[in-house]
């Protein structure tokens, strides 16, 4: 029986890093410290796997070798023009950094999560810049935390216990000096341990936002109602942003997603900026999947641009609206894709995803995803952060170092490790190996 | 009765841990094929909690159950990010490769009568080439 300590969650952003896991005779059998879904992961994660690629013959998907499964996935992308290689938040920074290269080399577009999630956030921190810090700095520091349009306790169950309202803190001791308001439209299980609740009409974030902006600067509202709020409820709560010490905005997908969508960011990022005039105030995106952040990183460092990077012209082109994955499906553009480390079929509207699966489509996964059942090749990988090492970055954009804990089923490679095989062989069907 | 209402679409806990067990896991498709809405909502259309009720939009129409919830206002749905929450929403990102996940029209009405498909059964209906 082996115990090891501070092994870190692949499940949400949070990219926890206290968790203890006892693993016998290779299985882990007991864990500690996590969250119901790190939890679930990590004691059912081999259970219902498939450890054999499988190949589509007749219409039905058969178990194959991996020098057959690689070999349609490197023929499908060269003989595609317009390749799409979508994914990458469920898988490490070194496997991106691999798929980046396939996707330069078959003149394709590659595509993250960020792109149905945090991508309006990332396209306003270009116009805006990001006033933001780290979750540390949340900990020890902040006495007024903001969940807007989020809701951590379902979705980042450990987000509150672990960074902002009963974290073990240096500066701040008691923690009833900590204030916890939620904006939302959903009186959902967070906004029922606030301090404030704002529940908000759906989609008036930007109202909200510059009404707030108004009452910070005492302009005078001149309307009686603002997002369903009465002014004076916004004058208060005003009031209440600008005489904390330290403020920290956490943002979700209630403003990415909703009406507006980057303007929303834009205008919070505007707020932020206006109350550090009065006092210290954050903004930090509260990330899904735990390294959809690093699939932002990774691809900003290797190309120049986040998400959503088309090679087909030679070099990277970026441009959210043309170059995303859910526009370039839904106007039939693409004649191929590769997905690694997601499952578009469960997440993507239908009118995307219809296209995915009417052309030749391929699959790397640990699991048998929904994209998986509709796909002519499938390619079982190792789970990374349990059964192979490789870095994450949380959502704050910290880089932490996901160690394994047993061994993967025999056979089954990382991520990392096909799609170097798959580039090979791209390579040598286009004579430029 | 038929009822006018806005769709919101979003996480779940239950969703997240039923993905941790396997998409094609029973417990992760009970958990992406409801739908909350308030009691009051619930009442006007003659359904009741843990009944099935048919949802359309102008992008497509599915049927999930429903699940009654104080934490929904009257005028307003949920279901949790998934497979049947897709057949319902549009690919128009209005050039920001956003699509609209939460604020969709949309209206529900009951479906006693019909059954909720199972995944496999959703994308071989839906999805099929």
């Amino acid at each position: 029986m082996v115990i090891y300590e501070n092994v870190l969650c692949s499940v949400c952003g949070c990219l926890c890093d206290d968790i203890e896991v006892t693993v016998e005779e290779n299985k882990i059998v007991k864990v500690r410290n996590a969250c119901a879904m790190g939890t679930t992961k990590l004691l059912n994660y081999y259970k219902e796997r498939n450890t054999k690629p499988l190949i589509k013959k007749d219409g039905k998907l058969i178990p194959t070798n991996l020098d057959e499964a690689t070999s349609k996935v490197a023929e499908i992308l060269v003989n595609a023009e317009y390749p799409l290689i979508y994914g990458w938040s469920l898988c490490s920074s070194e496997a991106i950094k691999v798929g980046i290269e396939l996707a330069e080399e078959v003149g394709g577009v590659i595509d993250n999560q960020a792109s149905v999630c945090h991508g309006p956030g990332i396209q306003a921190l270009h116009n805006s810049g990001l006033p933001t810090c780290t979750l540390g700095e949340v900990k020890h520091r902040a006495d007024l935390i903001i969940y807007w349009g989020c809701n951590p306790e379902d979705a980042h169950p450990r987000h509150l216990t672990r960074y902002t309202l009963s974290p073990k803190s240096k500066f701040i001791k008691d923690p009833k000096e900590r204030k916890l308001v939620v904006i939302d439209v959903r009186n959902t299980i967070t906004a029922k341990k606030a301090n404030l609740f704002i529940n908000i009409e759906q989609g008036a974030d930007f109202e909200l936002i510059s009404a707030l902006r108004a009452a910070l600067k005492f302009e005078e509202i001149e309307e009686e109602r603002v997002a369903g709020l009465a002014v004076e409820q916004i004058e208060e709560f005003a009031e209440m942003l600008r005489s904390c010490k330290f403020g920290v905005i956490f943002f979700g997908q209630g403003l990415t997603q909703s009406l507006g969508k980057s303007k929303n960011i834009e205008a919070a990022i505007a707020l932020v900026k206006d109350l550090n005039d009065y006092t210290k105030f954050a903004l930090i995106p509260i990330r899904g999947h735990y390294n959809v952040a690093g699939a932002n990183e990774v691809t900003a460092w290797q190309t120049g641009f986040p998400f959503a990077v088309d090679f087909s012209k030679g070099y990277p082109w970026y441009n959210p609206g043309e170059t995303t994955a859910v526009d370039i499906l839904r106007r039939g553009e693409s004649d191929a894709a590769l997905i690694v480390g997601s499952d578009p079929l469960a997440h993507f509207p239908k009118e995307a995803a219809d296209h995915l699966a009417k052309n030749p489509l391929a699959v790397i996964d640990p699991d048998i995803s929904v994209t998986a059942l509709a796909a002519d090749v499938v390619i079982p990988s190792a789970f990374t952060g349990i059964e192979v090492s490789g870095t994450a970055y949380r959502m704050d954009r910290v880089g932490l170092l996901m160690k394994k804990v047993v061994d993967p089923p025999e056979g089954v490679l990382s991520d990392e490790e096909i799609l170097r095989i798959i580039l090979k062989k791209v390579r040598i069907l286009k004579g430029v190996a | 009765m038929t009822l006018k209402v806005l769709l919101i679409t979003g996480r779940s806990l239950r969703q997240g841990v039923g993905k941790e067990f396997g998409k094609s896991d029973e417990k992760y498709m009970e958990s992406v094929s409801l739908c909350e809405i308030s009691p009051k909502d619930l009442e006007a259309i003659g359904a009741k909690s843990g009944s099935n009720i048919r949802i359309k939009t102008q992008h497509g129409s599915v049927v999930v159950k429903a699940v009654s919830s104080e934490s929904i206002k009257p005028g307003m749905i949920f279901i949790p990010y998934g497979p049947y929450a897709n057949i319902l929403l549009g690919g128009d990102t209005n050039s920001s490769g956003m699509p609209t996940f939460k604020g969709v029209y949309a209206e529900i009405e009951p479906a006693i009568e019909e059954r909720v498909l199972t995944i496999k059964e959703l994308v071989e209906q839906y999805y099929s080439r």
